[in-house]
């Protein structure tokens, strides 16, 4: 394995695999926080370089966090296929990130390919794309899932409806849920996140979005998204949810911390086949974003883009029915300003599209960096050229409880029509049916009104 | 009104000036004050558009039940109910969220109140934050505290007190500013009720959560709350968080914390929180637990 180039007058010498992966990233405020990145763009350029040259098996055989010490490197090493893998080891990045690209190259082969390799690799060659080539990469595949609904079907584009409410009120969380609807969000799902991690909270919030399901016959799935033993415990007890949310990182000491690992989610996964509302065989939801690991110190000294291709290597492990990205959640010290935000949305989603899950995206904000309703929104426009799954429909963007700014039921609007799709086929023919869209996926005079069905 | 129009109508008000307004205006203009528009005519002034209470009317065209609508809409800061041109928002409800942005974003900037540290009988100390910027882009450094910093509270704190309460602004000084009195208050009395002791309540510049645990170490205190300004959002940037742990230490995992968020006035009201948040304490007090290991009912 070559660590070492000349480049624009200097020699650069790389420490490792783990000391390539941090130094061929674009810059990244988390990365900075840990002193790990580039010192200057000839130096990120010669790590692209040497990267360029290691091959698949080179990153595979060296993961960034060793495979005794770490439960997410694992999955990610055992969740891969082994005959495929080994015709795929010596190949070069550089001519794997060509092979992606190759117009030849089909969706589907890429779905087969991604099974020899780990998350650590697609992050490795997303660091070698530009961002037109992650939007084209990632735009030849296609992820279907079905839990009670299916989503992610070419021509269509879907959402989670998030409502949410500061005091967990039933009541304006449903209006919330009507208004999106109407608009044609809601169809990956209704999602409300509680304030109250608790039985009560999440069964009370449940029953009142069961019973608007129910009663306007409404072909979607239910989360309400406290911590995963709270929803399991919930599950237990007869509240109706449809699957089981849960944020994962991309390193096991990290996981630890969130109070998860493979067991819990093999547990909970059970524990939703048997007592859950839905079909499957898709019945879990996971949420990720660049940075996380950084936050509560625990990212091994990785850099944020290689963590959060580990995280689908760990994610695809077990089939959720839908993955969403809200790296930008977080704030300044993981995600500096709108051209980072926007750079990694793109990593993110062509990873992850890559690794076969379903991307939803979740292009996002907080008050305190430097990032504005702009980028975000032009952020939400080139993911929906590179062909996410879904996004969030949230009223005008404002997460009243979790007090950051997402995608809106407008966008969500306008999204489709930009792109000309249609929501998820069970959905828009509840949408026709109700009069609120036309074939196209065009809505109708009568959308936006959530009171149509008070 | 074309251009020449406009320059016509400055130039018939400027004529009707005569010069020592004009010298009083250019003065003004100068020195930046917000009195006059310039030389044009000034019709008065727009009404902040922040007062504006869009929970209290609908923008849908035609609403199919605007009386229910309007009924549910009054709770909740959500902007629901603000109508669409096309597909995307209309003129008042975009320039809202603009203002809203602007307004959040300068709260998270602005410095603490430091009066509430002398009006509470708080013991203050910093982190190794030097400032705002470094606080906001190394959380690693908010979670610290110097060797000195740490003596001081060893020496000036209660010791093994049952609950050990901290208060940061966190990333909102105007939730720290808006909280504070009426938490505290009812914190502090809560707990006396719950028969639990309080030791020197502590106020942390430039804290992030875990800056709570070390502060657990050093005063040996069996429960540690600590009151933090949460992240802003738009409508909800003066809202405060409680962070709470039974056996603290360094290194303990997140899932280990109970929170009570969204305590503002809009949301969980600080009064009440206090009570709230005293209850739970006795309930970490009695299981020897928090976190997901504390059964809550």
């Amino acid at each position: 394995m070559k660590l070492k180039t000349a480049l624009n007058g200097h020699v650069y010498q790389f420490r490792d695999v783990k000391d390539v992966l941090a130094k061929a990233n674009e810059p990244k405020a988390a990365d900075r926080l840990q002193g790990i990145g580039a010192s200057d763009e000839s130096e990120r350029v010669a790590a692209k370089v040497v990267l360029s040259e290691m091959t698949i098996g080179d990153i595979v055989e060296n993961p960034t966090v060793p495979y005794e010490k770490d439960e997410v490197t694992r999955i990610n090493i055992d969740g891969m296929n082994k005959s495929t893998y080994n015709r795929m080891k010596n190949m070069t990045l550089g001519d794997f990130r060509e092979l992606i690209l190759d117009t030849k190259t089909t969706g589907d082969e890429l779905k087969r390919l991604s099974r020899g390799i780990n998350g650590e690799v697609a992050a490795a060659v997303a660091k070698l794309m530009g961002a037109m080539d992650l939007v084209c990469g990632a735009a030849k595949i296609h992820t279907i899932t079905r839990c009670n609904t299916a989503i992610g079907q070419p021509g269509t584009l879907s959402y989670r409806l998030q409502a949410n409410s500061t005091t967990d009120n039933p009541e304006t969380i449903l209006l919330g849920v009507m208004e999106g609807v109407s608009f044609g969000s809601g169809d990956a799902c209704l999602g409300i996140n509680p304030v109250e991690d608790n039985y009560e909270s999440t069964n009370r919030i449940a029953q009142k979005l069961y019973e608007f399901m129910v009663k306007n016959e409404v072909p979607t799935q239910l989360v309400v998204l406290s911590h995963i033993t709270t929803q399991m415990d919930a599950l237990k007890r007869g509240t109706p949810l449809s699957m089981v949310f849960q944020s994962i990182a991309g390193t096991q000491k990290a996981n630890d911390n969130f109070g998860v690992d493979k067991k819990l989610l093999q547990e909970a996964y059970q524990i939703a086949f048997e007592y859950g509302i839905s079909t499957g065989p898709n019945l879990l939801y996971f949420e990720t974003g660049q940075g996380s690991e950084v936050t509560i110190d625990c990212d091994e000294g990785v850099d944020e883009l290689t963590l959060e291709g580990r995280k689908y290597g760990f994610a695809r492990y077990f089939n959720p029915f839908m993955l969403n990205n809200v790296t930008g959640f977080i704030g300044p010290e993981t995600i500096y300003d709108g051209k980072e935000l926007m750079r990694a949305n793109l990593e993110d989603h062509f990873m992850g599209k890559l690794m076969g899950l379903p991307m939803g995206m979740a292009p996002c904000f907080t008050n305190h960096t430097p990032i504005n309703m702009d980028d975000q929104q032009m952020s939400t426009m080139l993911l929906a050229l590179a062909g996410a799954n879904y996004y969030m429909g949230i009223p005008m963007g404002d997460d009243v409880m979790l007090a950051y700014q997402d995608t809106s039921f407008h966008d969500d609007a306008v999204l489709r029509e930009l792109t000309h799709r249609t929501p998820a086929p069970e959905f828009h023919k509840w949408m026709i049916k109700k009069g609120l869209m036309d074939e196209e996926g065009r809505l109708t005079p009568l959308a936006g009104d959530a009171s149509i069905f008070l | 009104m074309n251009e020449k129009q406009i320059r016509e109508l400055v130039e018939a008000v400027i004529k009707n000036m005569d010069e020592s307004e004009i010298k009083r205006l250019a003065e003004e203009a100068g020195s930046g004050s917000k009195k006059t528009a310039g030389a044009l005519q000034d019709d008065g002034m727009i009404p902040d558009i922040r007062q504006d209470d869009y929970t209290s009317y609908l923008e849908v065209e035609n609403p199919a039940n605007p009386t229910e609508f309007l009924r549910i809409k009054k709770q909740t800061d959500a902007r629901i109910g603000l109508g669409r041109c096309g597909n995307r928002y209309r003129t008042k409800a975009y320039l809202r969220i603009l203002a809203d942005h602007a307004g959040s974003l300068d709260a998270v900037m602005s410095e603490a109140p430091e009066y509430l540290i002398e009006e509470n009988h708080l013991f203050p100390v910093q982190t190794l934050c030097r400032d705002k910027d470094e606080y906001l882009s190394r959380p690693d450094l908010g979670r610290q505290f110097s060797d000195e910093m740490k003596e001081s509270i060893k020496k000036s704190c209660t010791m093994d007190p049952d609950v050990q309460i901290i208060i940061s602004e966190g990333l909102s000084s105007t939730a720290m500013e808006r909280n504070t009195n009426d938490l505290l208050a009812s914190l502090q009395q809560g707990l006396k009720l719950e028969g639990l002791s309080s030791g020197t309540p502590i106020y942390v510049k430039y804290s992030r959560v875990p800056a709570m645990d070390v502060i657990t170490e050093l005063t040996r205190a069996k429960i540690t709350i600590m009151l933090i300004g949460e992240r802003p959002g738009l409508s909800t940037y003066a809202s405060l968080s409680a962070y709470m742990t039974y056996g603290g230490h360094v290194g303990m995992p997140e899932a280990g914390r109970n929170v009570v968020s969204n305590i503002h006035a809009n949301g969980i009201n600080p009064t009440e929180a206090g009570a709230h948040i005293a209850a739970v304490a006795r309930k970490m007090m009695d299981q020897k637990a928090s976190g997901t290991d504390l059964q809550l009912f």
